[in-house]
């Protein structure tokens, strides 16, 4: 193990600091070989040997989400339906809950600072919240090799849109677009990297409402979370600064647990997936803020980009019956 | 930073307040229920060695092979370690609805009706995806 410390001296560069880190995801990987290797076949591994791997797994992953600027879930589903035993029921069941506790646990602060708004995430959420039903009601009907298949295919698509997207830091609208106007969706936040009070509008209104549609289909059928959608659309369409962008994608997440209702329900979320998957990462995401502060965000980000691609291929071959 | 007015707006903070409450209740909830499922002081409805026979068939198939229940029917086997582990589930997906709920008055003391409006129909879309009418 190893210890940050923070203060008049580091023990740990940077780069001793991302090899660590690095290490330290291998060895979580390797030490679920068993489990890895004996995906489909459940009588390889005690019981418990599943839940405790679930934990490990989900433990690394809540350490590089946060560094990385992705939520719990779009890491949490292709790599642990990938790789573990589960039914993909079961593992977007666990997705949604990942996504959801972490955007929970989040909003409260964020809110607090301004580095989220409230205004901007009600109409969205709404659209969000009905579009997610409908998704999630798909997903549970698609048949698993297709919704594999699909998976991979947007698991792909995302690692394109990480690797291409371009960042505003803060966009500086000027004129605000009718709606927006009307339901006086702006906010001012303190930026502390630049010491001063931001304010900001926002526009394109109209346009974000409809992808905003898109995106909560894609997340109740995969389970994804969308914090992958919703940051770029927020901050490249409409126009919100980047940490507000973040902070509020983190809040729409938290408001819309309409996809979560429709897995439990349907009896698919199950405590013993969810709950070790849910501590884990929570834990995980603890240190990760802390490793924010002293590990470079970009290299992390690299380091989620090519373990979503692994994952990603790895849905797809497993969706058309390549690499079972 | 010394006034948190200036970045929030009272709505926002009360909606801070209820929901920073109501994660913490729904986690410490989670994670007495599942610490009693793993000691095996409740009885689980499906005993924990033989899950891995089931995970990996789809929810209605492991509905049907394990008898669990969907929709609310779960509340009338609450006393089964697995089904307990529910509640922490549900408590934390009800918590936005609540913490919407908690503001309407402040929207509708300023005569903020869309923002009423929106948050009545989002806690309705989310009663509804709760109720398990839809199918």
């Amino acid at each position: 193990m190893f210890s940050v410390q923070q203060g008049n001296h580091m023990t740990i560069s940077a780069a001793n600091l991302r090899r660590a880190l690095f290490s330290l995801l291998l060895l979580a990987f390797c030490a679920n070989a068993p489990a890895f290797a004996a995906a489909g076949s459940a009588g390889a591994m005690p019981w418990w040997g599943w839940p405790l791997s679930l934990f490990v797994v989900c433990f690394f992953l809540g350490i590089v989400a946060v560094p990385a600027g992705v939520g719990g879930g779009v890491l949490f589903v292709p790599i642990v339906g990938g790789f573990f035993p589960f039914h993909l029921d079961f593992v977007r069941g666990g997705g949604l809950m990942v996504a959801l506790a972490s955007a929970l646990a989040a909003s409260p602060g964020l809110l607090r600072l301004g580095l989220a708004s409230l205004r901007l995430a009600l109409p969205l959420s709404l659209l969000v919240a009905v579009s997610q039903i409908a998704g999630a009601m798909l997903g549970l009907i698609l048949p698993a090799a297709i919704a594999q298949t699909a998976l991979g295919v947007i698991i792909l698509g995302i690692v394109a849109l990480m690797w291409t997207a371009k960042k505003a830091e803060v966009p500086g609208i000027q004129k605000a677009d009718p709606l927006s106007a009307a339901l006086r969706i702006n906010g001012i936040f303190h930026d502390t990297a630049r010491g001063q009070d931001i304010e900001w509008l926002v526009h394109r209104t109209p346009m974000a409402l409809v992808t905003f549609v898109f995106i909560g289909i894609l997340a109740g059928m995969f389970g994804l979370g969308a914090g992958w959608a919703n940051v770029p659309t927020l901050n490249l369409l409409m126009g919100v600064p980047l940490k507000v962008a973040a902070g509020s994608s983190s809040l729409i997440l938290s408001m819309t647990s309409s996809a979560a209702w429709v897995y439990i329900n349907q009896g698919a979320i199950l405590p013993m997936i969810v709950v070790p998957s849910v501590i884990g990462m929570m834990m995980g995401a603890m240190i990760g803020v802390r490793l924010l502060r002293v590990v470079k965000a970009s290299a992390i980000r690299q380091m989620v980009i090519g373990m979503l691609l692994f994952a990603g291929l790895r849905a797809l071959l497993k969706g058309l019956g390549i690499w079972l | 930073m010394t006034d948190p007015h200036k970045y929030a707006s009272p709505e926002q903070l009360r909606y801070a307040k209820v929901l920073s409450l109501g994660v913490q209740t729904g986690f410490l909830i989670l994670v007495v229920s599942f610490i009693l499922y793993m000691a095996g002081v409740l009885t689980p409805l499906v005993p924990v060695d033989q899950l891995p026979n089931y995970w990996g068939l789809s929810a209605s198939e492991f509905a049907k092979a394990t008898g669990t229940p969907t929709g609310w029917a779960w509340l009338a086997l609450i006393g089964k370690g697995d089904v307990l582990n529910l509640l922490g589930i549900v408590v934390l997906a009800s918590v936005s609805a609540v913490s919407t709920l908690a503001v309407l008055p402040i929207f509708a003391r300023r005569g903020d009706w869309a923002h009423v409006a929106i948050s009545v129909l989002l806690v309705l879309v989310l009663a509804v995806s709760a109720a398990n009418v839809l199918h």
